[in-house]
């Protein structure tokens, strides 16, 4: 991996001896607590989200597993009152070390929100955001390249390349979530990070992110969080099941929808709670 | 429920007691609109009484020359011409300290209490007690700037006169003089630049509120998903909370505009004069202002009989402008939502 180190001195934390014995991990959760003030939102979880898979994240309302997911490219840094414990490492980079730079943390793990959230801008300018702030391309020619790759990549480009420089939120509720994953794509991240992307839209749309998703898994690691468990079914290869801000179980997602070795697990899939 | 489908109910939609119900609603409503016109009647009065008197005596030779005959007859257009010097100056001194001010608070400010950070502050070693006592600072920096605002906008405004006439007049300007010029009196006077700095004391608060409230209406998700993006926290606000709450703080603006057109009573010994042979072209210089002329024509005019009209000529074109100001904020308001609404 080429990518730049987030931390300014990384060669000191690759050596850590508490770095994790696992490499095929791209990410990895160790004993991570997680606090909203002095309330208890994450236990102990502890979960490798492996390169170029999807992992889906399920749960009942309120169990932490957007949490989790935010924890993992520390957006919950811009709640106040929060508090991590324990690790979380991207390639063997402990994230919450001191010395680590969230900017470029974030840039190598994007994210995609429930609500889809464009920017009043025009449709190019929502793409090129990311690689102009980041400066990330040298020309206009090149900057414009990469907005078509991206909205390609997310399965847009042919619904709006006439109109680029239209209003974002001229689109509707789906093209805007695949405007909001192009925009994400289009700095190129390692991991990305989806919270309820489909909640809010129709079957069609969903269906489209759905593609989109099984399309990406070739080049990202993606980590997604859903209610929807057929969703899950459907597009993950991991699944990790959440309940009460703990990790009650984690496997292949054939094996937890098929046989689950908790009772609790099977319970919530069959949809006896939740 | 299925079972009781059909079964008739025990209440019909038109009871007996709905004519009661009825009056009863009656009362609040007539409360509420009894309050409204009050209101409108009252600014319809005021509005109507100053054009119908004052209409008639403006003309093109009222808004372009100086008074003559001891005010007694011309025009009052060093009078317009120093309320319009006076804003421009005031808002180029309190515009970037109170939109900066609203930033800090609504975007940098920490949102927590001290006794947080006190308790966290107890429990952190090395760095991070560093950071967590940096914090507790900038909670406390933020109570303060906070208080100091709320207590700025509920001083009465003669306070704001006296103020300005102490501090900038008298400790300032003599100080530039005794520093500058060798104690030869040239800030240390009423002037122009004085009248506006303390007037923009007076409209910072109303500055800083109008911004924060702006700040506050962008939504959290388009900072969310500039942050996700790898956006600094300035990227974020220049890029798109600040152009998202123009409209607002451009609002705020014409407001205090306005609001500073209209005071008197912090300019009344700052520098406002009673009548000047000449315009100010210097910041020491004195200058006639609409509202301060007003007073005057009300006040110290040997004929009050044939001042009356030119009084209220003067008050109309205060209004009128002062309108105008509040029409030219709303445009461009509508203007700025219409761009984003297609996303320029």
């Amino acid at each position: 991996m080429n990518a730049p180190p987030i931390s300014r001195r990384p060669e000191v934390r690759r050596d850590d001896a508490r770095a994790p014995s696992s490499t095929a991990a791209k990410m990895r959760v160790e004993h991570l607590d997680f606090f909203y003030g002095d309330t208890k939102v994450l236990h102990d979880i502890t979960i490798d989200f492996p390169e170029k898979r999807v992992t889906a994240l399920i749960g009942p309302s309120g169990c932490g597993k957007s949490t989790l997911l935010r924890a993992l490219n520390r957006m919950n840094d811009t709640i106040p009152e929060t508090r991590v414990e324990g690790r979380v490492f991207l390639d063997g980079e402990d994230i919450y070390a001191p010395r680590v730079d969230v900017v470029r943390l974030r840039q190598r793990v994007g994210m995609v929100f429930q609500k889809s959230n464009p920017f009043p801008k025009s449709v190019f300018d929502n793409v090129a955001y990311g690689l102009r702030i980041n400066g990330l391309v040298r020309s206009r020619g090149e900057l414009e390249a990469r907005v078509e790759e991206s909205l390609r990549q997310a399965a847009l480009w042919d619904e709006v390349k006439d109109r680029l420089h239209e209003s974002a939120l001229m689109l509707s509720g789906g093209q805007q979530q695949r405007l909001c994953i192009a925009r994400a794509l289009a700095v190129r991240p390692e991991v990305l990070l989806m919270d309820e992307p489909a909640s809010a839209l129709d079957p069609i749309a969903t269906q489209k992110i759905e593609e989109l998703i099984y399309e990406l898994k070739k080049a990202y690691t993606i980590i997604i969080v859903t209610h929807n468990m057929q969703q899950a079914a459907r597009i993950s290869d991991i699944t990790g099941f959440l309940w009460m801000g703990r990790l009650i179980e984690v496997g292949p997602t054939v094996k937890i929808f098929t046989n689950p070795d908790e009772k609790m697990t099977e319970d919530y899939i069959t949809g006896r709670f939740g | 429920m299925s079972v009781e489908m059909g079964a008739a109910r025990e209440w019909k939609v038109t009871p007996a007691s709905a004519f009661g119900r009825r009056v009863k609603e009656c009362v609040p409503v007539g409360l509420l609109a009894t309050a409204t016109g009050i209101i409108v009647a009252m600014l319809a009065v005021i509005l109507g009484n100053i054009f119908l008197n004052g209409v008639e005596w403006i003309s093109w030779e009222f808004l372009t020359s100086p008074p003559r005959e001891g005010m007694m007859a011309g025009g009052i257009y060093p009078a317009i011409f120093g309320t319009v010097f006076l804003v421009l100056l005031m808002t180029i001194a309190a515009v970037p300290i109170g939109v900066i001010t609203a930033i800090y608070l609504n975007e940098y400010a920490p949102r927590v209490t001290a006794a947080q950070v006190k308790s966290r502050l107890a429990r952190a070693r090395g760095r991070e007690w560093l950071i967590e006592f940096w914090r507790l600072w900038q909670v406390y920096l933020t109570g303060i700037t906070r208080t100091a605002v709320a207590t700025l906008a509920g001083v009465p405004s003669i306070v704001f006169g006296l103020f300005g006439l102490g501090f900038f007049v008298q400790f300032i300007g003599a100080g530039i003089d005794r520093v500058l010029y060798g104690g030869e009196l040239v800030f240390g006077q009423p002037a122009i630049i004085w009248a506006a700095l303390t007037l923009a004391l007076l409209t910072l608060p109303v500055i800083i509120v109008a911004t924060e409230e702006a700040l506050r209406a962008v939504p959290q998700d388009l900072r969310d998903a500039s942050l996700a993006l790898g956006a600094t926290r300035w990227q974020t606000i220049s890029r798109v909370v600040l152009p998202q709450a123009l409209p607002g703080i451009i609002t705020g603006m014409i407001l205090t505009i306005s609001r500073g057109a209209g005071e008197v009573a912090p300019i009344l010994f700052t520098g406002a004069a009673y009548f000047l042979p000449h315009l100010p072209t210097r910041l020491n210089d004195q200058f006639m202002h609409l509202g301060y002329h007003v007073f005057i024509l009300s006040t110290q005019s040997p004929n009050v009989e044939k001042t009356r009209p030119i009084l209220y000529a003067t008050v109309l074109v205060l209004l009128v402008l002062t309108f105008s100001l509040n029409l030219v904020g709303v445009m461009i308001r509508m203007r700025m939502r219409k761009r984003w609404r297609r996303g320029r």
